[in-house]
């Protein structure tokens, strides 16, 4: 019996990978061969999905992108003996897209059945919790601290400050809240790894659970992670019937459970305190800080809400060590990143590199460059907030600092490609229209400002559609642009009407031609006409 | 719209210990807790806020009080940020005015200047000015507005007393948290999200169909036109405000009036006020018309008899006319033939002469007041057993309560301001018992949740209360330490003796009372074990045969558990009218003199014949159901009534109604005609509470100053008509001014010693006793012991009532209020509060309405052993299967022509709260209330 691996990952789904699946197993079963196909998670390369890989007496071989129509031929060319093939990858440790990546969060993704926790335990998992257990909770605390780990969702806070805060609180009931609510755009590495390798989440919420003395851990998941939410489902009734989580962990005394909760769409949710408003049950809307989560968070008690990257990288420091960890990545940014690559670009996918890499060597080496091979103009990196960096900035490490030197900021690791087609003043609108959609309408700078914002610059395009060159109420407009900057980079009360000012301003400062209407007019012309 | 210069400083009062920071160079000292934006402006810098104001927590969301605080980055918001020791705060400078004009210019956008009716007021608008502002360069033909939906929605008027207007809004959500923190509503919300947030009553609905109960907090906490009241719309800005004190029911909120053409345009409460914390309801807040409704009668009136027309005089003659016949009647059948009546709803120093003018002008102790029907087993009850006739407990007190016990009272219903901060304990955690054979609101509602509801039947109170102490005692939950400390030893064996006998049992109860023995158990240890159990009840206590039995029950258990004499715990009458406690502290009862001192007492005699140089009567003259019966037969014949009607308030209306005919002279003094004046010869024209000054005093004890706001209608405050009266009947009284009457009564009131006038300006509100022990009032009573000394247990044997369910009569009915009407409905009926409820309906279960083939909305004949009268039916399961409800706030209802002559054994309370019924349905409205439907005859010349 071979085992075919396939994955169920929701970005493979979508490349068809469930007809793949059905396809290997109705042929081979066509064929008499025996076949047993697994759906595990994705590798992450998402440019060679559906991605097969046969398990042979050789090792893993890979196969891809497949499609179903592909998979006869394979199959009489011998896919389950690892045979050659035009579609045939080989060993992907081998390969040059996955040889130089350092994948400690990532490392079972695309390998391990995520339904299967002796698939999990046999891959390394729950050595962390081992571990865990016969430490006290400063111990644990401490050791998080001393790896190095920041916040992977995108404010890089140190979580073993976090950690210590609330394991610091006296409080009948504490929580952990991990925040699923994973919506910045061309970012995917939370949905991977919850759809992939659920139980490295569920093992390191309990490891933060022990750290602090919370009980009780809430996923706050995005509705639109449906895959996600099935997989969590699995393998979180799979984790308490084998005593993983619950009551008297693995017979050790202690207490620790999960819920998942689902979102209701609204990207404002994912800021950490909405977060905590919707998992009360009420709107999702920013609370004042302070009282910080970690002080007064869920249901008013001591909280630590983190990312779910940030706790599935947890059992790997508990695992292998503090210091292990921390050899990875350069200054104060310590270890490794899941890097999703996304956008106009040839060789999409997660990327988990040490911090450090360039922003060229992930848009060229692994990227391979545009996919329209048309010259890259701008990279938007850390989600619809983040900056764009134009070309001549490509060489800006990714780390927390080099970016935040560059008036830039990692976030959640997502990075966007644009070639030269790209109409800033354009992308500079959707900034600010997509922080209107998502505003949660509680503070005025951004309620109002995104909106305005939005009108602002419709103004300008259809001033610039006019090919006035210089134009003196353009020029009002796009200073009054930059106050607008201003107001909601001071003024907002949360991240969301803070940052949407930074692609305006990174626009702005790098792509002023696109504004102004000096350059490009063809390309320009052709775009306003979808003004409205 | 806030009050006319109220200085808001922006985030409520913190009570940490103090710290000291730098605000702009200058040392500020505030507690612990106190926001960065109140410090500033207690140091007299205010910071410009929108979203912020004091009666609501901070909320971060305006974003025009940012500052700059040494060592932190950014901007952080004043409001949100609480001061810290050696904190250096800057509250201006270039970088926070740029900041500051960009998020006005962007409150501009969507709120153009000049586009708000409250031009001046408006808080956008004002500040927007102030930074120089003059519009937004925003500006943009096809979105003024930033709301994509909704924009240019035609205002929400449904309500009868403010409209909202959705372009004028800011999304600040004061309004939302007002209904929240303040009323505790939860009515309002922010619907959609971001541009298109917009503030929405219930699910979208129009503020009138919404469960908003309109008690205008939302109103008061704009900071823009976009919730304004329509008084304010149609006046202009108040010439004047005035403090004075709400004249509806007995907790007494703090008002200002505003004035502007002679008119009141406007109430609001006054933040300083103790009792109502700055908020109000829609009785007080918005129900004030009535006092200028043209049904006011201004002129005097008499007649010689009851089918005679009115006849239109002079205040001269018809005071002539008045003392004319009352000395005529005294002169024939005897001094005791005549006596007045007080008037809960009029002030300390108005109550107080009238009973000054029955015992010393009339020579007779012939006075009783409305209170009998209401609250009089309250002062006979708890002065037996602690010594005082009032409650114990301050409002505020109820924020240090754990467990609240609230007996036979709707709160929410007929004091709903206090209800407010009831609420927000029990949000903020303390535990709730509920008794009551009716499911009110309180037992769910949103963010709160009785612990345990002892639904009983109606008329078993004391069987209760009883198995309540049954638990108490035999599980050991009695404060022994201080029981043996503050109260009669003896006294107490033998209530405990009496309550551990099993008879007294939950389990042996409960076929009685119907309330499960388990779920009284869990309610007796639950306000045993406290720590701080406060116990608030309402007339569902004392409108019973044994009201005094229950009240005195209520002390015992209060005693046994040591929840007396500090806050958070106590006995607290709800009263139910504006002076009820007042009416009665100043005398009112035929026993008792001010103070409640039985007429009996030399030495108290000897005090008030020699200020009134007159012999005053030892014997206690009629109460009010004794007058009723004398004047049957013939012993009784004159009475001057202050403001009350008997006709429509008291039980058995055909025996009440068939007295006042048998009267020779009836002289009525109110502000309307009523059921009563049509059994009176000469009608003295009232003032409302706008119209004098005086003091009410509610039911905290607590005294507050009634101010002139405009001049009596009739010329004359209800003081100066008992003076006249008093000086027609031949006893000179020679007031100028009210102060002039609590001066005296301080002088001959122990408890009243210490208050006057100029005290009672300058503290705000006393609580009485003031005197030299207790200079500024006494907030809680019976602290380290008892007003009586020891604290006396009294054995409280459960006597059902006679009043019974047979197979004629097998529902039981009791009565009750709603919100937004008033007792007999006088005023509210005038007011635009008809909106909410205009008409008394009977709440049916609906296993009762089905048995008898009843739908909602059908007309109902109900009948009990004194009477009939029809209703329209509500179903409803908040009342229980065997028992019915109705409210009494419409006079065609007639509700008390059912209610029996039943009463308090030691009060002469009437029972109205428990009365046998059946209840059919009938094809249309019975004919009795096709007559009472015809309008009321209109006075000659008014």
């Amino acid at each position: 019996m071979t085992t075919v691996s396939v994955p169920q990952d929701a970005g493979a789904l979508s490349l068809g990978a469930d007809s793949v699946a059905r396809a290997i197993e109705a042929g081979a079963r066509a064929r008499g061969l025996e076949a047993s196909v697994v759906r595990t998670g994705s590798r992450g390369a998402y440019w060679l999905e559906p991605l097969v890989e046969v398990t042979t007496a050789a090792g893993r071989v890979a196969y891809g992108p497949v499609v179903a129509a592909d998979v006869p031929q394979l199959l009489d060319a011998g896919l389950l003996d690892g045979a050659a093939h035009p579609l045939r990858l080989g060993e992907l440790a081998a390969h040059p897209w996955f040889a130089g990546q350092q994948r400690l969060t990532s490392a079972r993704l695309g390998i391990v059945d995520p339904a299967s926790l002796g698939d999990y335990v046999a891959h390394g998992g729950y050595a962390g919790l081992a571990a865990a257990l016969d430490m006290s909770p400063h111990e644990i605390v401490r050791a998080v601290a001393d790896s190095g780990l920041r916040g992977r969702g995108g404010a890089a806070f140190p979580t073993g400050i976090k950690w210590q805060t609330v394991l610091d609180q006296t409080a009948a009931q504490k929580y952990i809240a991990c925040n699923a609510d994973e919506g910045d755009s061309g970012t995917f590495a939370d949905r991977m790894l919850m759809e992939g390798d659920p139980f490295a989440l569920i093992e390191g919420m309990t490891i933060a659970g022990l750290a602090v003395g919370a009980t009780q851990g809430y996923i706050y998941l995005r509705i639109e992670y449906p895959h996600a939410a099935r997989a969590l489902a699995k393998a979180l009734d799979a984790a308490r019937r084998a005593g993983f989580l619950g009551r008297d962990l693995r017979g050790r005394g202690r207490d620790f459970d999960i819920a998942v909760r689902l979102g209701a769409g609204a990207y404002i949710c994912g800021e950490e305190t909405s977060m905590l408003e919707s998992l009360e049950g009420r709107r999702g809307e920013v609370r004042v800080r302070p009282p910080l989560p970690a002080i007064k968070g869920l249901f008013g008690q001591p909280t630590v809400v983190n990312n779910v990257v940030t706790l599935a990288t947890v059992p790997v420091i508990l695992a292998r060590g503090a210091a292990f960890y921390r050899d990875y990545g350069v200054g104060r940014s310590r270890g490794t990143l899941p890097l999703q690559l996304a956008g106009n670009v040839r060789r999409g996918g997660l990327v988990e590199r040490a911090f450090g890499l360039t922003v060229r060597e992930l848009v060229f080496d692994y990227g391979g460059g545009s996919a329209s091979g048309r010259p890259v103009r701008a990279v938007q990196i850390g989600g619809p907030l983040g900056a764009y960096l134009p070309e001549s900035q490509f060489d800006t490490p990714l780390d927390y600092e080099a970016l935040a030197a560059n008036d830039a900021l990692l976030g959640h690791g997502g990075v966007v490609v644009f070639d030269d087609t790209v109409d800033m003043a354009r992308m500079s609108r959707y900034a600010l229209e997509f922080c209107a959609i998502e505003s949660c309408g509680k503070c005025t700078p951004c309620r109002v400002g995104s909106t305005r914002g939005v009108e602002l610059i419709d103004r300008i395009l259809s001033s610039r559609a006019e090919a006035r060159v210089a134009n003196g109420s353009r020029s009002a407009d796009i200073a009054l642009l930059d106050e607008l900057c201003d107001t909601m980079v001071n003024g907002s009360l949360c991240g969301l009407g803070g940052m949407a000012p930074f692609p305006v301003r990174s626009a702005l400062k790098h792509f002023r031609e696109d504004f102004e209407g000096v350059k490009g007019v063809r390309s320009v012309r052709e775009l306003t006409d979808l003004t409205p | 719209m806030q009050a006319q210069n109220h200085h808001d400083l922006g985030t409520p009062a913190a009570n940490g210990p103090a710290v000291t920071l730098d605000i702009d160079g200058a040392t500020v000292t505030v507690p612990a807790g106190t926001s960065i934006m109140r410090a500033a402006a207690l140091a007299g810098g205010d910071i410009p806020k929108l979203c912020a104001t004091d009666t609501l927590k901070a909320f971060g969301s305006c974003r025009v009080c940012l500052v700059e605080i040494e060592g932190r980055k950014g901007f952080p918001a004043s409001c949100t940020t609480e001061v810290a020791a050696g904190m250096n705060v800057r509250t201006h400078g270039d970088a926070l005015t740029k900041l500051r004009r960009g998020v006005l210019e962007l409150y501009v956008s969507e709120h153009p200047l000049g586009s708000c009716p409250e031009s001046s007021r408006c808080e956008v608008e004002r500040l927007a000015r102030a930074h120089g502002i003059g519009g937004s360069r925003y500006a943009n033909a096809h979105s003024a507005r930033c709301h994509s939906e909704g924009a240019s929605k035609e205002p929400d008027a449904s309500n009868p007393y403010f409209r909202f207007d959705n372009d004028l809004c800011i999304v600040c959500s004061r309004c939302v948290r007002a209904c929240e923190e303040q009323q505790g509503t939860f009515a309002l919300t922010i619907e959609g999200r971001g541009p298109d947030s917009r503030v929405s009553a219930s699910q979208n609905q129009s503020f009138l169909d919404s469960e908003c109960v309109s008690c205008g907090a939302c109103v008061e906490a704009c900071p823009t036109g976009a919730l304004l009241e329509k008084s304010s719309l149609a006046h202009d800005l108040p010439e004047k405000s005035v403090a004075t004190t709400c004249a509806y029911c007995g907790v007494g909120c703090a008002l200002v009036a505003e004035v502007s053409g002679g008119e009141v345009t406007r109430m609001v409460p006054n933040r300083d006020g103790r009792a109502n914390q700055g908020h109000a309801c829609v009785k007080g807040r918005f129900a004030y018309g009535y006092a200028t409704h043209s049904d006011r009668v201004v002129k005097p009136m008499i007649r010689k008899r009851i089918t005679d027309d009115w006849t239109c005089v002079s205040w001269d003659e018809a005071l002539a006319y008045a003392a004319s016949e009352f000395k005529r009647i005294q002169a024939s059948h005897g001094r005791d033939s005549i006596g007045g009546i007080t008037s809960s709803r009029c002030t300390n120093e108005e109550t107080f002469l009238v009973q000054k003018l029955v015992r010393a002008a009339f020579g007779t102790n012939n006075v009783d007041t409305c209170a009998r029907v209401c609250h009089s087993p309250t002062g006979y009850g708890l002065k037996h057993t602690l010594g005082e006739s009032a409650g114990t407990q301050e409002f505020v007190s109820v924020q240090q309560a754990d467990v609240i016990m609230v007996i036979g009272a709707s709160p929410t219903e007929a004091h709903p301001v206090f209800a407010s901060q009831m609420k927000r304990r029990l949000r903020a955690g303390a535990k709730l018992i509920v008794v009551d054979p009716r499911a009110i609101a309180l037992v769910k509602t949103p963010h709160v949740k009785a612990d345990h509801h002892l639904r009983l039947l109606p008329g078993t109170n004391v069987a209760v209360i009883n198995a309540l102490a049954h638990v108490v005692v035999t599980e050991g939950l009695t404060k022994e330490d201080y029981v043996a400390e503050r109260c009669e030893r003896a006294s107490y064996e033998k209530w405990k003796a009496f309550v551990a006998d099993p008879a007294n049992s939950p389990e042996a109860m409960e076929k009685i009372t119907g309330v499960p023995a388990a779920e009284l158990r869990g309610a007796a240890r639950l306000y045993a074990r406290g720590p701080n159990s406060a116990i608030y009840y309402g007339l569902g206590v004392t409108e019973h045969s044994q009201g005094t039995t229950m009240v005195m029950g209520i002390a015992n258990l209060a005693m046994a558990t040591g929840n007396l004499g500090r806050e958070g715990v106590g006995v607290s009458p709800l009263r139910g009218q504006n002076n009820v406690q007042g009416s009665c502290d100043m005398g009112s009862f035929p026993h008792e003199f001010s103070g409640y001192r039985h007429v009996s007492d030399d030495a108290t005699r000897a005090l008030f014949e020699a200020m009134w140089k007159v012999p005053l009567g030892s014997e206690p003259g009629l109460r009010i159901p004794n007058m009723f019966e004398a004047a049957l037969d013939g012993s009784f014949r004159g009475l001057y009534i202050q403001g009350e009607d008997f006709a429509q308030s008291d039980p058995n209306t055909a025996h009440v109604t068939a007295a006042l005919s048998a009267m020779e002279c009836i002289v009525i003094q109110d502000i309307f005609p009523n059921e009563t004046s049509k059994f009176a010869h000469v009608f003295l024209p009232g003032s409302s509470f706008l119209e004098k000054d005086g003091t009410f005093t509610n039911a905290e004890r607590r005294i507050s100053r009634v101010r002139k706001v405009i001049e009596p209608l009739a010329g004359l405050a209800d003081w100066e008509v008992t003076m006249h009266l008093s000086n027609a009947m031949g006893f000179a009284m020679n007031y100028t001014h009210p102060s002039q009457i609590m001066d005296e009564i301080a002088a001959l009131t122990p408890t009243f010693r210490g208050v006057s006038y100029e005290k009672l300006d300058r503290l705000g509100s006393i609580q009485w006793p003031c005197n030299d022990e207790a200079p500024s009032g006494t907030p809680t009573m019976h602290v380290g012991k008892f007003v009586r000394g020891k604290g006396k247990f009294y054995v409280t044997a459960y006597v059902p009532t006679t009043e019974r369910t047979s197979s004629r009569y097998p529902l039981l009915l009791t009565t009750g209020r709603v919100l937004t009407q008033y007792n007999v409905g006088a005023q509210t009926r005038r007011t635009a509060n008809l909106a909410w409820h205009n008409e008394d309906r009977l709440e049916l279960h609906p296993h009762d309405a089905e048995a008898r083939g009843i739908e909602h909305g059908d007309w109902v004949g109900v009948t009990s052993r004194a009477g009939d009268t029809v209703l329209r039916v509500e179903i409803t399961d908040r009342v229980a299967p065997g028992v019915v409800y109705t409210t009494f706030h419409f006079p065609e209802s007639g509700a008390n022509l059912i209610t029996t002559e039943n009463s308090d054994w030691a009060t002469n309370c009437p029972e109205y709260k428990v009365t046998a019924v059946q209840v059919v349905k009938v094809a249309q409205p019975a004919a009795w209330v096709s007559r009472r439907r015809v309008p009321m005859t209109e006075p000659a010349g008014s």
